[in-house]
């Protein structure tokens, strides 16, 4: 009883050992914070990760792909059975992408990814980060009215409409161009006094495809004018009313995120949906050809994992199967160079991994299967790794903690010296002496880890506000998100960490008061009494 | 080599020396032995305590012979260094002495494990000291439980609550500090620490009482005041007090005096 007592009101009345267990407070309160804040990353790490990818992967070792994924699916189906849920194929391709902006070609090196429209919403989340919520309920590769743009993100107008004003002004500067020439050229007849308008409007023209509000205003008007179309009826392709292949283009491929003059956040597209680009890739078979071709952006996607985003690029897998050369013209039979299947949820990955190597031998066949967290192992054993590092490096600075605990708790027990003798006269065993101080210390550690669990709870809970008041007091951008795609720092709470620490830090403690409290215990009653 | 031959002798032959005269002391004391009835209470017979210094070792017992009888009060004084605390701490079972017996109700208990030695200081004994030690945290009535509880456990403690703590209030009231039950030691004056000191001691209902200069840090009237109580539990309950004092004044008042000169009983 009196133990308790004691140990209560030392920690009642020894202000210093509560400073002392302050560094605990704080090693407890960052470990849960930071705990928190990986748990959250490496979360939306998955789900980003996870986001494009499907769960098993078979993908063949070369750019030719291998034959017949018809009847590759058909057995996957076997084999699989009830666990799966969707299955599609794919060609996966190096390509190269060139874009027209303000006047110059830009090039971006890309992975075209040939997807079947039906099937390929069955086996990843890919649609739902496209920008265009129809073609977030369904995939489609024909460029939409307008209406791009999500409430998360906004585009600028784009789509067909874009696309006819932007046709359109491009005529009207070839027209200015031609007149131009015409007028510079001795044998013409040319107006002298349009030649001023024909230099303003040049000048604008070429301005054009970046400021889109201008001809937004005045370009409806332009259309009837247009004098191609008046002349030559019967031309093949006009883009202003028909679209090339369509492509859907990762957010970070067709724009830049930066800061404008004022520090905000601000995506500069380089091409839009509406827009033409250039796309070449080699042929199949060997020696491979360069094939290039144009086709209409008709959609961006945005899966905030900047790999993805910056890196992929879809268009049909027919199409794309056509122009590669991937169809026997004989037999008809093409081919592919992924297979992409989806699980249902709860299915052991590993298991049908396992099932489908035994169906398909790599020494027979010539692709490998994978688990998506195969394939991104060394990004999410990164993550693993950089919280682990991060506990440990913590947890020593609680072990530091501790030797403050065991320095604090040595000069208690001298000062106590006293009483513990007199303790002792009164009849108290070794044992008690020494559980004062262990439950001393034990009650420290308790307070400490508590005080420390609550302010890491409360940070991570208000952990975006306290962001932005830093933001607000330092002036500078804690959580930057042109680096992350997110919007707000995202963290998730562990019960099991949260009370691991706790306990770990408490333990600490304890240990730390278990020197101090053998001493206490071995005092001899007389000494102790003598001492001054 | 010499030398330190000669230091390891020296006690040695000291304490041969020595026991020859003490055995003295204890024929001295027969013939008083013989007029009391009963057996003593605590009795030392031919007690041996030396400390080390350093290198040298310091006899300070060299073989006391000591017996209290049931319901006396004897006061032990001696010059500062005769070792007179030392025996107090010896007959209280704080220390062990290097060679002689310490008996308690005919049984000898120098020699006991640390723990029943614990149980005996609880409970049998009851010890005030000149510097009153009670723990500062706590208030004079929790100073004046501290005994009872380490006595009990937790639960049987906390079931006994409200026994203990009338008893202690009692206690207080006797001593004169019912009025200063929850007061921290530090608000007291000296006489009245001593005051809770005492009532401290006899929360166990002790068999013995051992006090160790209860007035040295007193002025002479509180002192006083100090005795008249310890006269007075002497007389009222029969308790039997063993007091060392340097002061002859407060030990003339007890029923005997053993004087201590340099580590022998000089008379009874």
């Amino acid at each position: 009883m009196y133990k308790l007592l004691l140990a209560w009101r030392y920690l009642r009345t020894r202000y210093i050992a509560l400073a002392s267990i302050i560094s605990v407070t704080l090693g407890v309160g960052t470990l849960i914070v930071v705990n928190s804040v990986m748990a959250g990353f490496a979360r939306e790490m998955h789900v980003r990760l996870h986001g494009i990818l499907a769960d098993i992967v078979l993908e063949g070792h070369g750019m030719d792909g291998f034959a017949n994924p018809a009847w590759h699916i058909a057995e996957i189906r076997k084999v699989v059975g009830d666990d799966l849920q969707g299955v599609t194929a794919a060609v996966h391709v190096p390509a190269m992408i060139n874009m027209n902006v303000r006047g110059q070609w830009l090039t971006r090196q890309v992975n075209l990814i040939g997807v079947d429209e039906a099937t390929y919403a069955e086996v990843s989340d890919f649609r739902q980060y496209l920008l265009h919520p129809e073609n977030q309920k369904k995939l489609s590769f024909s460029l939409r009215e307008g209406g791009y743009g999500t409430k998360d993100h906004a585009l600028p107008p784009s789509g067909w409409q874009y696309r006819r004003l932007r046709v359109s002004y491009e005529r009207d500067y070839d027209q200015q161009q031609r007149l131009m020439a015409a007028a510079m050229n001795p044998g013409g007849t040319a107006d002298k006094g349009q030649e001023p308008g024909v230099g303003s409007q040049q000048s604008g023209a070429l301005s054009a495809p970046a400021a889109s509000e201008t001809p937004l205003a005045t370009g409806p008007s332009a259309i009837p004018q247009d004098p191609f179309a008046a002349q030559n009826p019967t031309e093949v392709f006009d883009p202003a009313k028909e679209q090339f292949t369509g492509i859907i283009l990762g957010i970070a491929i067709g724009s830049v995120r930066q800061r404008d003059g004022e520090g905000k956040v601000q995506d500069f597209f380089l091409t839009r949906p509406g827009d033409d680009v250039r796309v070449t890739f080699p042929s199949a078979g060997t020696p491979p050809k360069a094939i290039s071709d144009l086709f209409t952006v008709v959609d961006f996607y945005e899966s905030k994992m900047s790999e993805y985003d910056s890196g992929f690029a879809f268009v049909p897998l027919r199409k794309l199967q056509e122009m590669r050369g991937m169809i026997d013209p004989q037999t008809g039979i093409d081919a592919v160079t992924t297979i992409q299947l989806r699980l249902k949820p709860g299915a052991d990955l590993n298991a049908v991994k396992a099932k489908l190597q035994a169906r398909f031998p790599a020494e027979e066949f010539p692709y490998r299967i994978q688990t998506w967290r195969d394939m991104q192992g060394p990004l999410l054993a990164a993550v693993q790794m950089e919280t682990t590092l991060l506990n440990i490096l913590l947890f020593l600075i609680i072990a530091v903690a501790g030797f403050g605990i065991l320095a604090t708790f040595f000069m208690i027990v001298v000062e106590k010296t006293k009483d513990i003798g007199v303790l002792k006269a009164l009849g108290a065993p070794s044992a008690d002496v020494m559980s004062i101080f262990l439950s001393y210390g034990f009650s420290l550690g308790l307070v400490g880890s508590g005080v420390g669990l609550v302010g890491g709870l409360l940070f991570v809970a208000y952990i975006n506000q306290i962001a932005q008041l830093i933001e607000f007091i330092t002036g500078h951008e804690v959580f930057d998100p042109t680096v992350y795609y997110f919007q707000q720092i995202p963290t998730i709470v562990e019960p099991q960490t949260v009370i691991g620490v706790a306990i770990g830090a408490t333990l600490i403690a304890v240990l730390a008061s278990v020197l101090p409290a053998l001493r206490a215990a071995r005092l001899h009653p007389v000494e102790a009494l003598r001492y001054e | 080599m010499s030398k330190l031959a000669a230091l390891v002798d020296e006690p040695r032959v000291q304490s041969s020396k020595f026991k020859v005269q003490s055995s003295s002391a204890t024929l001295n004391l027969e013939p008083r032995t013989l007029n009391l009835p009963s057996a003593p209470v605590l009795s030392a017979t031919d007690l041996e305590k030396s400390y080390r210094k350093g290198k040298n070792i310091v006899p300070v017992l060299r073989g006391v012979d000591f017996a209290v009888q049931p319901g006396e009060f004897v006061a032990i004084v001696g010059q500062s260094g005769s070792g007179k605390s030392t025996l107090l701490h010896l007959l209280g079972t704080l220390d062990a002495p290097d060679a002689g017996e310490v008996h308690f109700c005919d049984q000898r208990i120098d020699n006991l494990p640390a723990r029943q030695r614990d149980v005996l200081r609880n409970q049998k004994f009851g010890m005030i000291f000149q510097f009153y030690h009670l723990l500062p945290e706590l208030s004079t009535l929790e100073n004046v439980l501290i005994p009872a509880m380490i006595r009990l456990g937790v639960f049987s403690y906390w079931r006994q609550k409200r026994e203990q703590a009338a008893r202690a209030k009692e206690l207080l009231e006797m001593v004169g500090l019912g009025h200063r039950l929850t007061h921290q030691p530090r608000e007291l004056s000296g006489g009245e620490m001593q005051r809770a000191a005492i009532a401290r001691a006899l929360i166990a209902q002790p068999q013995l009482l051992l006090a160790d200069e209860p007035t040295g840090n007193l002025d002479q009237k509180t002192g006083q005041e100090i005795l008249t109580i310890l006269r007075s539990l002497n007389r009222d309950q029969g308790l039997t007090i063993v007091m060392v004092t340097h002061d002859l004044s407060i030990a003339r008042q007890a029923d005997r005096i053993v004087k201590l000169v340099e580590g022998v009983v000089e008379r009874g």
